[in-house]
């Protein structure tokens, strides 16, 4: 008994440091984001506690509910393209069929290991018009390519950006899960007469069901939380892109220019739960159909 | 098994190869330019002069070698923060990998939990905190927030339950081996492809952030490169500054280099450390 109490100490003792620096970084900050949601600074009677009027206010809120809908698509068009993708390059190198897999497997994961500055930056140089890509074919060919950091087709453009970045990442992610696969089940398939088709189906998409959960769900909180790529890209596309273009960008301009950090903090506590929700939805689907 | 290997199913993969290197590529071939090359040539070929040393040492020189500071900000960000993230997921993860004890059930629903608040709804409120405590604008308000991973929690977990056997654990106690000793010199070589990947990925965390210094941080002196490179590019869009579009490009390409390099010189051990412990069902 003495010997498991000890253990049991020395548990605690190893995920304490981790907790203490967890509960300083996580819990307080959601803590303290809560506590100023519920107060509001005005000119007369300085703050106040206002219960959930911000609340109210972010719901009744045009350009929230026009950030939350432009992230909405994004996230319904981006991430199922972006999956889809890493799923076939995941699925061509697990085949070995690939000549020179390994440099396939390395070099489409590098973009992951540029930080969205530069990788925003290219792109955009890129996209520009003055000494980019797209200025470089109207030149040579006499013609007017529609301009990727208009206002209409500047949120596809992030969608390039982010599928870009991200894209490696994931196919590593399922690769590693194909990876764990037996090869013993595919020689039996194969001795069944299975053909590749069927193989994949059968046997390598149940396999790696939970890495394309996994996978789902991280990207749709990235969707959620799109910052970077549209604060970036704002000083070469400013009139493409609002402040609140991103329900992130929002918050962040409500706190940093406009300095009304109460409702900023109303703001985000709303999508930190839609996302957890959206994520937790995601999850149970996963494993629903996993119990089939 | 031997596999016939397939020209079109290459072909095919290749288009996202070139997909993924074009940027690159692109990148490379524009810091061998100069300013007014960059705007006088085709974007993915090279122009006239071969400008690429200058454009390093002006780089490295513009306004007094700030860049360099912020290499070297970010080398201490790095080396504090995602070493100490790694440190503290290892720990974590093999506490919780190899121990029962009460309250473990709990310490699993928050950290999952936590996973799924967006890191930038909480930078508001964190940035908040920090300046009453008098950290923003000081190197700890983007070191200690980088000091949490719990994705990195997550990953050493899965992997110490792999990759130790609890055999192993007995017979060192049965040795009268105290707990830290018996970790530190029989698990955590053990632990050495899991330890590689979570601290990768948790120095391309650290290397890439940009939300966190670009609100914690008013003095340039102390960016990270990062936040730096976005302030030559918003120094070109105001009224009357200084467009330095040769020194963005080659600034970019030296700041993703060191990373290319980490990644393309460990990847034997990172890529055995995500495929043994961080997906498997």
């Amino acid at each position: 008994m003495v010997g498991s109490r000890r253990r049991s100490l020395a548990g605690w003792g190893f995920v304490a440091p981790f907790l203490a620096v967890f509960a300083l970084v996580f819990l307080a900050p959601i803590g303290y984001a809560i506590y100023l949601s519920l107060f509001r600074n005005r000119l007369i009677g300085g703050n106040s506690f206002v219960g959930l009027d911000n609340y109210t206010q972010a719901l009744q809120d045009g350009d929230f509910w026009s950030a939350l809908g432009r992230v909405t698509l994004f996230l319904a068009v981006q991430v199922p393209i972006m999956l889809f993708l890493a799923l076939l390059v995941a699925l061509a190198i697990d085949s070995g069929r690939l000549y020179g897999k390994g440099f396939f497997r390395v070099t489409i994961f590098l973009p992951y290991a540029v930080p969205a500055v530069v990788a925003t930056l290219m792109w955009g140089f890129m996209y520009g018009t003055r000494f980019g890509l797209i200025g470089n074919i109207n030149e040579a060919l006499g013609v007017t390519l529609p301009d990727p950091l208009s206002p209409d087709l500047v949120l596809a453009s992030i969608g390039n950006i982010v599928t870009w970045e991200f894209v490696g990442y994931n196919m590593l992610i399922f690769y590693a899960a194909l990876r764990v696969v037996p090869a013993s089940l595919y020689e039996a398939a194969e001795i069944d007469g299975a053909g590749q088709l069927r193989i994949i189906r059968a046997i390598k998409l149940p396999a790696i069901r939970g890495a394309l959960v996994i996978a789902t769900i991280f990207s749709v909180i990235g969707s959620f939380q799109l910052f970077n790529e549209p604060s970036i890209l704002q000083d070469l596309a400013p009139n493409a892109i609002t402040t609140y273009f991103t329900p992130n960008l929002y918050a962040y301009s409500l706190s940093f220019s406009g300095q009304q950090y109460n409702y900023s903090a109303a703001v985000a506590i709303v999508m930190a739960v839609v996302t957890m929700v959206i994520a937790y939805v995601v999850q149970l689907r996963g494993m629903r159909s996993e119990d089939r | 098994m031997r596999r016939r290997r397939s020209v079109t199913l290459t072909v095919l993969t290749g288009v996202m190869l070139v997909y993924s290197l074009i940027p690159l590529v692109w990148l490379l071939i524009n810091s061998t330019k100069t300013q007014a090359g960059l705007f006088d040539s085709f974007g993915l070929w090279f122009h006239g002069d071969f400008a690429l040393f200058g454009n390093i040492a002006d780089t490295l020189t513009y306004d007094g070698g700030i860049f360099l500071r912020w290499l070297g900000n970010t080398l201490l960000y790095v080396l504090v923060g995602a070493g100490g993230a790694t440190f503290l997921a290892v720990l974590g993860g093999y506490g919780l990998a190899k121990f029962d004890f009460p309250g473990k059930r709990a310490v699993f629903a928050v950290v999952i939990g936590a996973v799924a608040v967006p890191g930038t709804a909480l930078a508001v409120p964190t940035f908040l905190m920090f300046s009453r405590m008098g950290l923003t604008n000081t190197p700890w308000s983007v070191i200690i927030p980088s000091l949490v991973t719990p994705f990195g929690l997550y990953l050493m977990w899965t992997f110490a339950a792999e990759a130790i056997p609890d055999e192993l654990l007995e017979a060192a106690r049965v040795d009268g081996a105290s707990e830290l000793g018996t970790f530190f010199r029989i698990c955590l070589p053990l632990l050495a492809p899991g330890i590689v990947t979570v601290l990768l990925f948790s120095m391309v965390a650290t290397w890439n952030n940009y939300f966190l210094p670009l609100i914690m941080l008013k003095d340039p002196d102390w960016y990270p490169l990062t936040v730096g490179l976005n302030s030559w590019n918003e120094q070109a869009e105001t009224a009357g500054g200084e467009p330095v579009f040769n020194l963005i490009i080659t600034g970019s390409l030296l700041t993703i280099l060191p990373l290319l390099a980490a990644f393309l010189l460990l990847q034997r051990y990172w890529q055995s450390g995500l495929a043994a412990g961080s997906v498997k069902q």
